[in-house]
């Protein structure tokens, strides 16, 4: 098990220094550069931009400057914001909770709801509730973030008043952050109503961003079912009298476990993307809008430190699906 | 007395965190998260809104609603004959803020104006770099840097700006985001504690509301400062709940999750008007529209062919399409609202047979040209690409072939400025300080590969903006702006598409909420009634 995690870990550092270096890439490919994006319609004589450029140090090399990048990552320091000011590991962990909040909610939701659906269309297969689920599954997959999440905010807070339109607590709930966790903040600030408050906001984005995981995860979970259900020891688990709970609970499921945990990992970084736009539609204060709002400044540090950031949160995540894998079936071990 | 100050602070933290009882609440849904609140480094309407309009204070300001500037912590001023010498006489007992990380030990003085200027200017002073990569981008761009000789301090009391050369814009500069004061005696103690950073993050400033909390991207709180030297705001408690999206900020309005929001999306306007528990103010911006031609190329370099090419367009099809009936056609190169606009100025009428003669008779046939639109929604143009579309058409119906292109925001404004561009740009302006200046600069010959995206510099035009800028007497600057005018409309570098008005939606129980030309957001004199 030792040499298998050593193996994953050896493999994650040569990506690292991918990613490093696709994010550094990336952030100057983009048309623009900071100070033309700061600069607005005012615009900036060539004289003071040039002068600009040389402070950022933004005139020299690629190699040089991704060199020193690098060099200051490995030292734990990830810069200092253009435009803001502040050092982005401290921006990254002021924003980071809520959005770690808002996709572990929307996980669960998708988990929750979308591997009994996958299970119940494998096991009705043809039958309206299955045909039904996967085109439920299919649109959800379809579905444009921005419109869905606009959509549900005008009926459900707008039309039908259940629900708040944006934030993360009601304003009157005023408290400075323990934990950064919204829902844990809320219940140990004693104020009555917090908690309540915090579970009302998260109710909307935690369903607009669980819907594309959601299919996802349903679709994946009946194809894998279908799979093992076909299986003999299957049949012969049915011939031998066993209920059909049991069937397909204890023999059927855990063996299409593996793909779907494999999906449910995957999951990840299709709920980081997601972030992006749900966070913006709900004002939800993470790295999602965080991160649209430093490409959109061009601020070169947040994008190049914010991207590698959460790469290596995602292949953490990946690290431990690929343990899990491990554990549910030891043959992966040994291969 | 300190101690005293101090348990005052705490007092007041300690309420607003607990939730005051019956504390009179204002929210208003903003558009975007400040970059900080100090306010002179940053450039961006929401980083003034929540800092300097807010917090600070300047010498001068302007009056709530206009462009005039009257007193602010300066009470009175002179200006010497030469126009070279302004002495201020600082309003007495004007107190910064006490928060509860900061107590303040003596009133505001000339030591802080000194400050809050050299801070910007001087590259020895400390606080100059502060910020890594600050620019003072405003500071730089008014010309601050080659206009000031130096600012002497009379007393504690009288300070005395001299200038390098009369400009005689110089007032309402001094009523721009960037000339907020900031307290010296502050930036003292976080020199001491070695926590400058802490300068833009926990503000201390002279103006109506003491900063509260910030959370990031999220909220931002604010107290009524008692000890404001213009009185006591009637509001307790200004929260700024940080929207993005305005379809979004439409609803939490409607929702009654804020009481006031700024830039509603043109489309949401009339649902908003409809509702009964909402009221939608309306002002003409102090902006503009354009597409300017580029003046140095053919056949963009003949006045006639520029001129054609305006008849051809009807501006009332585009401001009724895209800014839905929310803006009035543009002819001069400044809004009907600033003073010394040119009102017996004709616009060029859309007459596309008289326009097609005109291309003819200047030997113009089977022109092809690029129209440039704009990829981002702007105050002045909300919709770029639907005005090329109409004028593309336009051009059509007069035998002129148009290609719509667009780039990335940045890249866009960056190849616009390039001096062999082809065709026509748009672009827009919306004014910073009420000064005519500040919209005519645009077309100086100093500002070619800058602001100047119709590559035109025309001797007449620019004799008459230099001979504007060195009149003290307003009377006369209007006569010399007036003609500057006849100038522009005559030589035609732009096609001026429009001036849009401005919007602000809000709860009927908000009032005292006066809508500034300048496009700024300001909360004190606002009441809300329960």
């Amino acid at each position: 098990m030792l040499r298998y995690l050593l193996h994953k870990l050896a493999l994650i550092i040569p990506t690292v220094f991918g990613i490093s270096l696709a994010a550094f890439a990336f952030v100057r490919l983009l048309p623009g550069d900071p100070i033309l994006a700061l600069a607005g319609e005012r615009g900036v004589s060539p004289e003071r931009y040039a002068q600009l450029i040389e402070q950022f140090g933004y005139n020299r090399p690629y190699v040089i400057q991704y060199l020193e990048y690098i060099g200051r990552v490995l030292t734990g320091d990830f810069g200092i914001s253009i435009a803001t000011k502040r050092p982005v590991l401290g921006e990254f962990q002021a924003l980071f909770p809520a959005t770690l909040e808002l996709a572990t909610v929307a996980l669960i939701i998708a988990i929750l709801l979308g591997i009994p659906a996958g299970i119940f269309a494998a096991v009705k297969r043809g039958s309206w509730f299955d045909q039904a689920t996967m085109g439920v599954a299919l649109t959800g997959y379809s579905m444009p973030i921005f419109w869905w999440g606009l959509l549900l905010i005008i009926f459900f807070s707008g039309y039908l008043g259940w629900t708040p339109v944006s934030g993360r607590i009601g304003l009157q709930y005023f408290f400075r952050p323990t934990t950064g966790f919204m829902l844990i903040d809320s219940l140990i600030s004693g104020r009555s109503g917090a908690f309540k408050s915090a579970v009302s906001h998260l109710i909307l984005p935690s369903i607009v961003l669980a819907t594309i995981p959601l299919a996802v995860i349903a679709r994946q979970t009946r194809s894998a079912m279908l799979e093992v259900l076909g299986e003999d020891y299957v049949r012969t688990a049915r011939a031998k009298g066993l209920a059909p709970r049991r069937v397909i609970g204890l023999h059927a499921f855990r063996n299409a476990l593996i793909p779907v945990v494999t999906t449910i990992g995957l999951q990840v970084g299709t709920l980081m993307a997601g972030a992006i736009l749900t966070e913006t539609i709900f004002s939800w204060p993470g790295i999602g809008k965080w991160m649209i709002d430093a490409i959109g400044k061009r601020d070169y540090v947040v994008v190049q430190s914010g991207l590698l950031i959460i790469a290596l949160i995602v292949m953490a995540v990946n690290l431990i699906v690929d343990v899990l894998y491990a554990v549910i079936n030891p043959r992966i071990r040994v291969q | 007395m300190k101690k005293k100050l101090t348990f005052a602070a705490a007092l007041l933290a300690a309420s607003v965190l607990g939730g005051m009882a019956n504390a009179k609440q204002l929210v208003y849904c903003s558009e975007a998260s400040p970059a900080g609140f100090d306010p002179s480094p940053w450039s961006g309407g929401n980083d003034f809104d929540a800092s300097s309009r807010t917090i600070y204070s300047r010498l001068v300001e302007f009056e709530h609603g206009k462009t005039t500037i009257s007193p602010g912590l300066a009470e009175s001023w002179t200006v010497s004959d030469d126009g070279l010498e302004y002495t201020f006489k600082l309003r007495p007992g004007v107190k910064f803020q006490t928060t509860d990380y900061f107590t303040p030990t003596r009133d505001l003085n000339a030591d802080d104006v000194i400050f809050s200027f050299e801070r910007q200017w001087k590259k020895e002073s400390p606080w100059y770099s502060y910020l890594e990569g600050t620019g003072w981008e405003y500071f730089t761009g008014m010309g601050f840097p080659d206009l000031l000789k130096e600012i002497v301090k009379v007393d504690d009391l009288t300070v005395k700006f001299v200038l390098n050369k009369p400009e005689v814009a110089f007032l309402p500069d001094l009523g721009m985001d960037f000339a907020s004061i900031v307290s010296k005696e502050y930036a003292d103690q976080l020199d001491k504690a070695g926590t400058r950073q802490q300068f833009t993050q926990k503000p201390v400033g002279t103006g109506p509301f003491q900063f509260v909390d910030y959370q990031v991207d999220a909220v931002i709180r604010y107290a009524a400062w008692d000890g404001y030297y213009g009185g006591r705001q009637k509001i307790d408690d200004l929260i700024f709940a940080i929207t993005p999206d305005p379809a979004v900020r439409a609803q939490k309005l409607k929702a009654g999750e804020c009481d006031i929001m700024s830039y509603p999306a043109p489309a949401d306007i009339a649902g908003l008007q409809a509702d009964t528990n909402l009221k939608v103010d309306e002002q003409e911006g102090l902006n503009i529209g354009y597409m300017a031609y580029n003046t140095t190329q053919p056949p963009f370099d003949k006045v006639e062919v520029r001129k054609a090419l305006n008849m051809a367009v009807n501006k009332k099809a585009i401001i009724d399409a895209v800014y839905q009936g929310a803006g009035t056609p543009a002819i001069n190169p400044i809004p009907p609202t600033m003073w010394s606009y040119n009102k017996d100025i004709k616009d060029d009428p859309y007459d596309p047979e008289a326009a097609k003669k005109m291309l003819a008779d200047a030997g113009v046939k089977d022109l092809s040209m690029k129209i440039w639109a704009m990829p981002v929604s702007r105050p002045y143009n909300p919709n770029a690409q639907r005005v090329a579309e109409l004028i593309q058409a336009d051009y059509a119906a007069v035998g002129v072939k148009a290609e719509i292109v667009s780039y990335e925001w940045t890249e866009y404004r960056q190849r616009g400025k390039a001096k062999d561009r082809d065709g026509a740009f748009q672009l827009g302006w919306t004014g910073d300080n009420g000064d005519p200046d500040n919209f005519f600069f645009l077309l100086g010959c100093d500002a070619i590969g800058q602001s100047n995206y119709a590559i035109w510099c025309n001797q007449e035009f620019e004799a008459l903006l230099k001979k504007g800028k060195a009149t003290t007497d307003v009377a006369e600057r209007t006569k010399i702006y007036e003609e500057a005018q006849v100038v522009f409309k005559r030589e035609a570098p732009w096609l001026t598409i429009a001036h849009s008005k401005v919007f602000m939606p809000m709860n009927k129980k908000v009032s005292g909420f006066v809508m500034d030309p300048l496009g700024i957001h300001r909360f004190d004199g606002v009441d809300v009634t329960e």
